[in-house]
C-alpha cells in the first residue's frame, strides 16, 4: 500500500524566532548521545588498565574536547531548563499550581547538582 | 493486532531525560571541564577512583544507568529529528536509532560486569 506523503521542507522551523529555540534544544540530544558515548569509551578504556584510562583521561584536556563540552555544557543545561519548563504539560493534570512543579523541577537540578559535586569532591 | 512498542521506547526516552535534566549539566560540567582544566582536583577521576566506582554494585548501576538512559534519550530524539529536518522516517530507520542505543546499553554492561 502507498500513503501519501506531504512534503515537508527541510528549514520550515528556520521561519519562526520559537521553532529555532526548540531545534536548539532538540540539538541537546546529540550533545547528551555524544557525551555517553565518550563516557563509555571511558569505562573501555578503565577496563584496559591504567595507562589507557590516563591516556583517554589526557585526551579530554585537549582544546576540542574541553570546547565541545563547553557547548556540551550549555546545551544539556538548556534542555534541563525546557524539560521542567514543559513540566506541567507532559504530566498528568496534577492538584498543584504550574509554577509549583516548574519551580520544584528546576530545584530538584539544584539539589542533584550540588550533591553530585559534592561526590566529586570528597 | 501487533502490539505497539512505543510505550518501552518513550519510558527508557522519558527516564534519560529525567536522568539527563537532573544530573546532565553537573556530570558534563565536571568530567568535561572542571577536572580537564584542574578546576578540581584531577584526582577526581583518577584511575583508582574509577576502578573503585566500577567495583562497586551502585557504581556499576549508575555507570550503566547514566550511559545507557542518556543513549536511549538521545538516540530516540535524534530518530525524531530526522524527521524535523524534513525525512521520511521508516520502521528500520527507527529499529537502527533504538538498536543503537541498545548496543551501547549492553556494551556498559558488559564492561561492568566482566
Amino acid at each position: 500500500m502507498r500513503t501519501y506523503r506531504r512534503y515537508v521542507s527541510g528549514t520550515w522551523w528556520w521561519r519562526n524566532p520559537y521553532y529555532r529555540w526548540y531545534m536548539l534544544r532538540e540539538a541537546s540530544c546529540v550533545a547528551i548521545t555524544v557525551y555517553a558515548l565518550i563516557l563509555l569509551v571511558g569505562l573501555a578504556r578503565l577496563r584496559q588498565g591504567e595507562v589507557a584510562y590516563e591516556d583517554w583521561l589526557e585526551r579530554l584536556s585537549r582544546p576540542w574536547a574541553i570546547a565541545f563540552h563547553a557547548v556540551a555544557f550549555v546545551l544539556v543545561a538548556y534542555h534541563a531548563w525546557t524539560w521542567f519548563k514543559i513540566m506541567p504539560k507532559t504530566l498528568p493534570r496534577l492538584p498543584v499550581p504550574d509554577r509549583a512543579i516548574v519551580v520544584a523541577g528546576v530545584a530538584a537540578i539544584g539539589v542533584c547538582s550540588t550533591l553530585l559535586w559534592w561526590l566529586a569532591r570528597i | 493486532m501487533k502490539r505497539a512498542n512505543k510505550p518501552i521506547f518513550w519510558s527508557l526516552f522519558g527516564a534519560g531525560g529525567m536522568l539527563s535534566a537532573l544530573i546532565g549539566p553537573m556530570l558534563v560540567f565536571i568530567t568535561g571541564i572542571a577536572v580537564p582544566i584542574g578546576l578540581v582536583s584531577r584526582e577526581t577521576m583518577s584511575y583508582e577512583r574509577m576502578r573503585m566506582l566500577a567495583d562497586n554494585g551502585f557504581g556499576k548501576l549508575a555507570l550503566v544507568a547514566v550511559i545507557g538512559l542518556f543513549l536511549f534519550h538521545g538516540l530516540h530524539r535524534m530518530y525524531h529529528s530526522v524527521h524535523d529536518f524534513g525525512v521520511h522516517v521508516t520502521p528500520a530507520m527507527k529499529a537502527a536509532f533504538h538498536g543503537a542505543a541498545f548496543l551501547g546499553t549492553l556494551a556498559a554492561a558488559y564492561l561492568v560486569l566482566a
